[in-house]
């Protein structure tokens, strides 16, 4: 943490904040506040210049055309690159997750990423409509990801990250492997509020950007029951 | 039009859709209009068209609000005479067939028409008038996305310069879908568009111009693109108090057994629409006040010392306005992901739950779990509970809310025997 307060800045809800993603930046100031970590959370809007000394930057999903622009303006404003290089922890969904590799594709056009992950986009078959679930990398010691996605594009991942996870149900990069990491850096297509369906991988987030190697349990009754009934829809379609 | 006058063809359809109509509703499959519509679609492809030609038609289209919006405008136009209408929401091309051939022969019709369609049914149908309500997130697992649509509406209108249109000056996105594109540096011919301002709560949707993709700055009501001349139109009919400013500079007080600023709104607007047929607001605004409830909508219902209202939300923007309408009293929310409702749930973190903190709170249907969560992260205290019945014997004598998306709302309006 770089200040007494844990900082996490929720990037572009302006343009990148279609599918309820503003859920992420609830949840995880809600889990720190539960610990007794001060948060101040921080929205900043595409015209305000990014802040470079947050913990933790969260970039949601949004159509084609403020996805380009939020690229764009990510690329040009150089804030996030500089909270990366100094060890920020980046989580990416859908339309964040693709923009932070270096390429992706928005109405028809490819478009320059950030290059922040190994990783590339481009065009898929089919829409990817639907439950998204997958066991996730062992060395992050978390249980499986539940979550839905809704995309039409496909990652291909190079040797410089790893899979966040293998896909059970649904698509995911490319019906194989789903999201991709490195270091503190974590990208999903489980979209929108993802966090609300995974409090384990938002405790990761916030051990990455507290350094804690144990944060206290909290009550997930709600969100257990939650992942297993979507686990028992899953289970019931196939 | 009547059936003497249609063509031989079209003239069979209309009384098979309507002997259908008849037979679905006998076989206890629903109110009939959509299957009754669909055989006669089958037969004939025109026959929108054939029962549409000789009215005068309003279609009113839009995310939010199209049902109420079309109940108020049919009972402000009825000032003229007989309205054709499709009441209980099937609002794509089969429920219009179906509502036209049940009506016969009427002068008018009033059509509310899915977002998805309005270009169909605008070829179809050659209406005088259509009115646009606005253009919010909706269904996202399926539904085309905002900007999407706006180009949707706006390559539709192109298309029919004659058409009147009833617009919202506030939602950008709608003044952006009928306002006439630049095609090699000359305007395009378009609509006459009369503005209205209802009031919007929601402005998620709208930060991006879909012009340019500038910011849209906002300041109080006005809005405007900082990157090209994109603004907030100067309205012609503008909410004011309990009432409506008409073009003319008049005042007229509107009640209504409807709940809630937001049917203040959809009054205006339908008050709009039926100017556009010659409807002065003076004679039409006292025909307003005898709409109670829409297919179980804003119904309310007594059972076992309850008084038991239904109020329909299905995206986050009717979310916001169904709190705005709820009294302080328990609140039953319950929430499906079936199809008609959208499969994916991510928009309930779109919505501030937090107004309910202080009242009893249950919850259930399908997705209950999903609200759940939600609502333990916006600290908002709840009991989960099974089943409707259990609801209301948790809840003491006196007001009940029920706010409910589209098929949890189906469900409950069905175990009050599909109130009206
Ligand atoms: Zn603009």
């Amino acid at each position: 943490m770089s200040t007494e307060s844990l900082r996490i800045v929720l990037v572009y809800p302006d343009l990148l904040s279609t599918y309820g993603d503003r859920g992420n930046l609830l949840i995880l100031a809600r889990r720190a506040q539960q610990r007794g970590m001060p948060v101040e959370a921080i929205e900043v809007r595409s015209d305000q210049p990014m802040p470079t000394s947050a913990d933790i930057y969260l970039i949601g999903g949004g159509e084609d055309g403020p996805q380009a622009l939020g690229a764009q303006r990510l690329l040009a404003d150089g804030g996030l690159h500089r909270a990366a290089a100094q060890g920020a922890v980046i989580f990416g969904v859908c339309a964040g997750y693709q923009l932070l590799g270096a390429s992706f594709f928005a109405k028809g056009t490819q478009y320059a990423g950030l290059e922040l992950l190994d990783l590339r986009s481009d065009r898929g078959p089919s829409r990817a409509v639907g439950e998204l679930a997958g066991d996730i990398d062992p060395r992050l010691g978390l249980p499986p990801l539940s979550g839905f996605e809704n995309h039409g594009g496909r990652t291909h991942l190079g040797p410089g990250v790893a899979p966040l996870a293998r896909v059970t149900a649904g698509i995911g990069n490319d019906g194989a492997t789903e999201g991709a990491w490195r270091g503190k850096l974590l990208g999903t297509y489980s979209h929108g509020p993802a966090l609300a369906r995974n409090p384990a991988l938002a405790d990761l987030l916030l051990r990455w950007a507290t350094g804690a190697h144990q944060l206290p349990p909290l009550d997930d009754t709600w969100a257990d029951r939650l992942r297993a009934e979507r686990r028992a829809a899953v289970a019931a379609r196939v | 039009m009547t059936d003497a006058k249609l063509p031989l063809r079209a003239k069979v359809a209309s009384s098979v859709s309507r002997t259908a109509g008849a037979l679905s509703r006998a076989a206890g499959r629903g109110d009939g209009s959509v299957i009754g519509g669909w055989l006669g679609l089958k037969i004939d492809p025109d026959l929108l068209a054939h029962l549409a030609a000789g009215r005068a038609i309003a279609l009113i289209s839009g995310t939010n609000g199209k049902t109420t919006t079309t109940r108020l405008t049919t009972a402000a136009v009825g000032v003229l005479g007989p309205v054709a209408t499709n009441s209980f929401g099937a609002n794509m091309p089969t429920g219009h067939t179906s509502a036209l051939a049940k009506a016969g022969n009427t002068p008018y019709a009033v059509l509310e028409v899915d977002e998805h369609y309005l270009s169909q049914v605008l070829d179809a149908t050659n209406p005088h008038v259509v009115a646009l309500l606005n253009l919010s997130r909706d269904q996202l697992d399926r539904a085309k996305e905002v900007a999407m649509m706006a180009q949707l509406w706006r390559s539709a209108l192109v298309r029919h310069p004659q058409v009147r249109v009833v617009a919202n000056a506030d939602d950008p996105m709608v003044v952006w879908s009928v306002t006439p594109p630049v095609v090699q540096g000359q305007y395009v011919q378009g609509p006459q568009v009369t503005w209205f301002s209802a009031g919007q709560r929601w402005h998620d949707d709208s930060w991006v111009c879909p012009e340019c993709g500038s910011t849209i700055q906002r300041n109080g009501e006005q809005w405007w693109c900082s990157g090209c001349p994109m603004r907030r139109p100067q309205p012609h009919w503008v909410v004011e108090d309990d009432g409506v400013l008409d073009p003319g500079g008049a005042w007229h007080k509107v009640t209504l057994q409807l709940p809630g600023r937001v049917n203040i709104g959809n009054a205006a607007t339908a008050l709009a629409v039926a100017a556009e047929f010659g409807v002065r607001p003076v004679d039409a605004v006292y025909r307003l006040r005898d709409v109670a409830s829409i297919a179980g909508r804003y119904a309310q219902v007594q059972r076992d010392g309850r008084n038991i209202r239904l109020l329909l939300a299905k995206n986050p923007a009717s979310w916001l306005e169904a709190f705005d309408m709820a009294d302080e009293a328990p609140t039953l929310l319950s929430i499906n992901a079936r199809d008609p409702d959208g499969l994916d749930t991510s928009w309930l973190f779109d919505v501030d739950f937090s107004p309910l903190r202080g009242r009893q709170v249950l919850i259930t249907g399908d997705r209950a779990y999903d609200l759940a969560v939600r609502l333990t992260v916006n600290d908002v205290p709840f009991q989960h509970v099974r089943t409707f019945a259990a609801a209301v014997a948790e809840v003491p004598p006196g007001r009940l809310e029920v706010i409910a998306n589209y098929t949890a709302f189906q469900d409950i309006r069905a175990e009050l025997d599909r109130v009206n």
